[in-house]
């Protein structure tokens, strides 16, 4: 037989030298040394999260928007509440009993073994009580963390609200647990990694009592929360909550940007809400009020209503007119109303005046000539193209406004409009059966386009900076650093040659010294300025005016939309002009102009309706 | 020749249900150690234990086709299996998806391979097919090197990875080529170095040559009229010295700072630091607290609440302990020493040299898992991360453990076949 069979016997000898080891072993930590036993007991360790306190929100001048007030939140780990009289419990939370039973059931559906929370924000009185008697019940006990404030009551729309995590967003993301907070909507949304920091946990040993006896280890294994980063918004306080007072009792939006940089200066939508209303116990019954509201105030409108632009396009179609070659400043067309309903005006126009008084037949022809003659369709001039064609071609300059898609500021739920396609027009009508006849009303900025009050801000700004823009946004920088996020220091270019802009520039300074939008003219400070009307089907049509300031070092660049008041010289122009001579000198010199504006109601109907001197009705 | 009453006829049905029961168990202690209310079925597939459930019935699969296919096939192929494997322990360092720093899985859809736990068996068959040559003696220094070159491939190209852990398990199959009659002067010497290795971590290392040298002295002293004595003596000196220095320069230059951290804390030349020495005494905690009888199937609390890190996979004894107590952990234990007393059996009954050394090396390398993996959990053996077999989770491992362990039923079942 094999020589060295009996080497076997080494091997079992080593299997059951190891055996041994490892009874002895066990025999000592399972059996003898019961310290195990005692740091394992089934309650011995309590792990209370820490949470961290999460980033406030600055403006721009470094005023507070959000900061924090720390809340109580009752908390339960179902398997450990034990003999406990609940009646007793019920009475001290001052909750009835069937409440307790399904709490409980709902605590204990998220898991028996995780604490839940139970009972959100105790009042101080409760919250003390309940800390004396904590050990009688055990299973409970109280967690700190922050609730939101808002000292200022605005801009609740572009800075959003927290609430507490749903199932969905648990699942997804592992970071969140039952009962966590999150950002909801605007800034809070957008840069919630950054406000919410990092959680930390400490260990606590607890007795039978569930009283805490000490910190586990000396707190070795404790980590401390890493608290969130401060966020700076580019908005301006000042100046979104006088846009807030101006827009009291209206229906509609302010967007201001800084052409310079796309900074954000107010974003107002109107109605609005008190951000303190989405905050604590009460936030789920005023959610769902604001909800239901017909007007609607959690519904961004800046950046979410989509009109038809109507005048105010006319500028975009100016320089679409001058980058293709079929106008030059020099053309002049007479005012056919034949074509297309106009008011009264001089007539024949130049392109400037074409501006300046907002000719409809004017822009009419400059369409057409867009559609059937444009040089970017490379083809002989007069020989013409087909329509769609014409459309395509026109259409690569309109989206080079940021039209027609979602700009990408950096808060959620903007709306991108629309900028109809031939694609869009060969299924309405079918391939070849539509031509300029049936789509003319494009070029005066109605029909089946639609804008955002956002991107009609940014159109102002694009030619405010004479022919580009940066993407807008309301992050400013967040902690100790001042940073600009790089998406947001890209220029964007459009197709129209800058020095298509300055005339254009000049002819809009016009409308506001001699034209549709007299009453936004400020003393000392040239406004450039369009109005317009978005057709409204559905009543009163919404005025419409989009302007910056001052003229040759552009600080603000704004649209105003001001639903069913009619023609946007009158309702949108001065609330404009007010709202540039607050950014750029901080003092109103216009009180009577302001009283006007803040008098005006167009939400509750009137009981007697008193004639404001309603202009004749020119756009 | 007894008659041949199909493929599990002559299977050694021991080891089967062996291994039987170590998988079930394992996978309901995986259960355990994963569960919570919200997810209460074996099967949801969601989580571990439900893909336990599916890499066991895959393994059972597997082990059918070990069974099924013809002997004469594992007979024909090992090196070409052992290049493939070794191929493709190059191609993960290079293709692999870098998990925790090492790059030791293939990503294929939703699934992960390890295919350093198909190099095992591998290794197995390669080793098992050399020394089985006709021309080849254990004594001669070709056999030495060439055995030590086909253990050492495999851990070498791991370590690139990195896998330290796995890497080490081949050490294991030089107690086969003992086995096969290497002179018991290599186990002294390897006991003798690896008491020299942990000296020099203990102690300074110019105390310990120190030390050494008063021996060599005295030993020369005694046999100064043997000049070869006084030669080998010396050498042995010059050699000992030479591995102190490299030990202490490897342990502060070549180890990563928690590669030390853990050795060191094991050693008890360091407090348990935080992070270190966390998972040790969490382990050890949950397993103290299992007390006699344990807590009962599914009443453990230490390893529900993520306080043992890896509880499903190199950690499971933990569960076991909290769960079952001394009498479940005896129990484990002693499932793993009579499947190791019973391969040792079966594999001195081959007449064939091949099945009898695949089968010590099937024995060394779930001898290693075993003991370095409880000794882990219970704070003796420091912490490298290498599973339990058939218990812990993980779809490659047991399907590499399957088929290491059904290779050998297969060749005992054919045992009158099979010559050489
Ligand atoms: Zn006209």
């Amino acid at each position: 037989m094999n020589p060295f069979a009996d080497r076997r016997y080494v091997f079992l000898i080593l299997f059951a030298f190891v055996a041994m080891i490892f009874l002895g072993r066990l025999f000592y930590i399972q059996i003898i040394d019961r310290s195990y036993r005692i740091s394992a007991s089934n309650n011995v360790l309590r792990y209370v999260t820490a949470y961290p306190s999460r980033g406030l929100i600055y403006d721009r001048n470094g005023e507070l928007l959000v900061y924090n007030q720390p809340a109580y939140d009752l908390m339960v780990i179902p398997r450990q509440v034990k003999n406990i009289d609940t009646a007793d419990l019920c009475t001290l939370l001052a909750i009835s009993k069937e409440e307790f039973i399904s709490k409980i059931k709902e605590a204990r559906k998220y898991s028996s073994l995780k604490a839940s929370v139970f009972l959100k924000q105790l009042s101080a009185e409760i919250y003390g009580a309940f800390l004396e008697r904590m050990y009688q019940f055990p299973g409970f006990f109280v967690q700190v963390r922050t609730m939101r404030k808002y000292p200022k009551n605005i801009a609740a729309n572009a800075v959003g609200y927290i609430s507490e995590v749903d199932e969905n967003t648990i699942k997804k993301n592992s970071y969140y647990r039952s009962g966590d907070y999150i950002g909801m909507g605007g800034l809070e949304q957008s840069y919630e990694d950054i406000l919410r920091g990092k959680r930390g946990v400490k260990i606590f040993v607890v007795d039978v009592h569930n009283r805490i006896v000490g910190s586990y280890l000396n707190g070795l294994y404790d980590t401390l929360p890493v608290p969130g980063l401060n966020v700076v918004s580019t908005l301006s306080s000042s100046l979104q909550e006088y846009g807030e007072k101006l827009m009291q009792n209206k229906i509609g939006s302010i967007a201001a940007i800084e052409p310079a940089t796309g900074e954000v200066l107010a974003l107002v939508t109107s109605p609005t809400y008190d951000p303190n209303l989405l905050v604590g116990r009460v936030r789920s019954a005023n959610y769902k009020k604001l909800l239901t509201d017909s007007l609607n105030p959690l519904f961004n409108r800046a950046l979410m209503a989509m009109y038809p632009p109507g005048s105010i396009f006319k500028i975009v179609e100016c320089l679409v007119g001058l980058q293709d070659e079929v106008l030059t400043w020099n053309t002049v067309l007479p005012c056919n109303k034949s074509l297309v309903n106009c008011h009264n005006h001089p007539s024949p126009l130049d392109l400037d005046g074409s501006v300046q008084h907002s000719c409809n037949p004017f822009y009419y022809m400059v369409f057409k000539k867009i559609l059937y003659g444009g040089a970017t369709l490379e083809l002989a001039k007069g020989e013409g193209g087909t329509s769609e064609q014409g459309l395509n071609a026109w259409r690569r300059h309109v989206i080079s406004f940021g039209l027609g898609s979602r700009l990408g500021i950096d808060i959620p739920n903007e709306k991108g409009g629309y900028i109809p396609t031939s694609i869009y027009y060969n299924k309405v009508y079918g391939k070849n059966r539509w031509n300029f006849y049936t789509i003319y009303s494009l070029g005066i900025g109605q029909g089946e386009i639609m804008i955002v009050p956002l991107q009609m801000a940014n159109i102002t700004a694009i030619i405010a900076n004479r022919g580009f823009y940066y993407l807008p946004h309301l992050i400013k920088g967040f902690g100790e650093h001042k940073m600009v996020l790089p998406h947001f220091t890209v220029r964007n270019l459009t197709t129209i040659n800058p020095e298509h802009f300055e005339p254009l520039v000049d002819a809009m300074e016009k409308v506001v010294q001699s034209g549709t939008a007299t009453r936004a003219k400020l003393k000392d400070v040239s406004i450039c300025g369009k109005t317009g009307t978005a057709q409204n089907p559905h009543g009163e049509d919404h005025s419409v005016f989009i302007a910056f300031a001052p003229k040759d070092t552009p600080q603000i660049a704004i649209s105003v939309v001001v639903e069913n008041s009619g023609f946007g010289g009158t309702w949108a122009a001065p609330i404009a002009s007010l709202m540039i001579e607050k950014y750029l000198n901080d003092t109103i010199s216009r009180p009577e102009l302001e009283k006007y504006i803040l008098d005006e109601d167009f939400i509750h109907p009137k009981a007697e309706k008193k004639e404001v001197n309603k202009p004749e009705r020119v756009d | 020749m007894r008659p041949n009453r199909g493929i599990f006829g002559n299977a050694d049905w021991i080891m089967i249900w062996l291994y039987l029961v170590l998988v079930f168990f394992g996978w309901m202690n995986i259960y355990a150690a994963v569960y919570n209310e919200d997810h209460g079925s074996i099967f949801d597939i969601s989580q571990n234990y439900g893909k336990q459930a599916l890499w066991i019935v895959t393994g059972f699969i597997l082990a059918l086709t070990v069974m099924l296919i013809d002997f004469r096939f594992y007979l024909t192929f090992p090196y070409l299996v052992y290049g493939i494997v070794c191929l493709l322990l190059i191609a993960v360092v290079i293709f692999g998806k870098e998990i925790a720093g090492s790059k030791s899985w293939f990503e294929i859809g939703p699934f992960r391979l390890q295919p350093s736990e198909f190099a095992k068996f591998a290794t197995c068959l390669a080793l098992a097919k050399y020394l089985s040559g006709l021309r080849v003696k254990i004594e001669e220094n070709r056999t030495k090197i060439t055995s030590s070159a086909i253990i050492a491939i495999p851990p070498l190209l791991i370590l690139l990875q990195p896998d330290a852990g796995s890497a080490l398990i081949y050490s294991s199959l030089l107690l086969v080529l003992y086995r096969e009659g290497l002179s018991s002067r290599y186990l002294w010497t390897g006991v003798f170095i690896i008491m020299l290795f942990l000296l020099a971590l203990l102690f300074n290392k110019f105390i310990l040559i120190g030390v050494l040298g008063f021996f060599a002295l005295s030993g020369i002293f005694f046999f100064r009229r043997s000049r070869q004595s006084v030669v080998v003596i010396l050498l042995a000196l010059a050699i000992s010295s030479g591995l102190i220095y490299s030990v202490d320069y490897a342990f502060n230059n070549i180890l990563e700072p928690h590669q030390r951290s853990r050795i060191n804390v094991l050693l008890g030349t360091e407090r348990d630091i935080k992070g270190v020495g966390y998972n040790v005494n969490q382990s050890l905690i949950a397993i103290g607290s299992g007390g006699f009888t344990g807590k009962g199937f599914l009443q453990g609390t230490q390893t529900k609440y993520d306080f043992v890190p890896e509880q499903s996979t190199d950690f499971i004894f933990c569960t076991i302990g909290e769960e079952w107590g001394f009498l479940g952990s005896l129990l484990t234990i002693g499932l793993f020493v009579a499947l190791l007393a019973r391969i040792i059996f079966i594999a001195e009954r081959q007449r064939s040299k091949f099945s009898r050394i695949y089968g010590y090396c099937v024995a060394s390398v779930l001898f290693f898992h075993f003991a370095v993996n409880m000794g882990m959990t219970m704070g003796l053996a420091p912490v490298i991360g290498i599973p339990l077999p058939f218990i812990s989770y993980g779809g490659s491992s047991l399907w590499g453990f399957t088929i290491l362990l059904f290779l050998f039923i297969k060749f005992d079942s054919v045992r009158l076949e099979i010559l050489r």
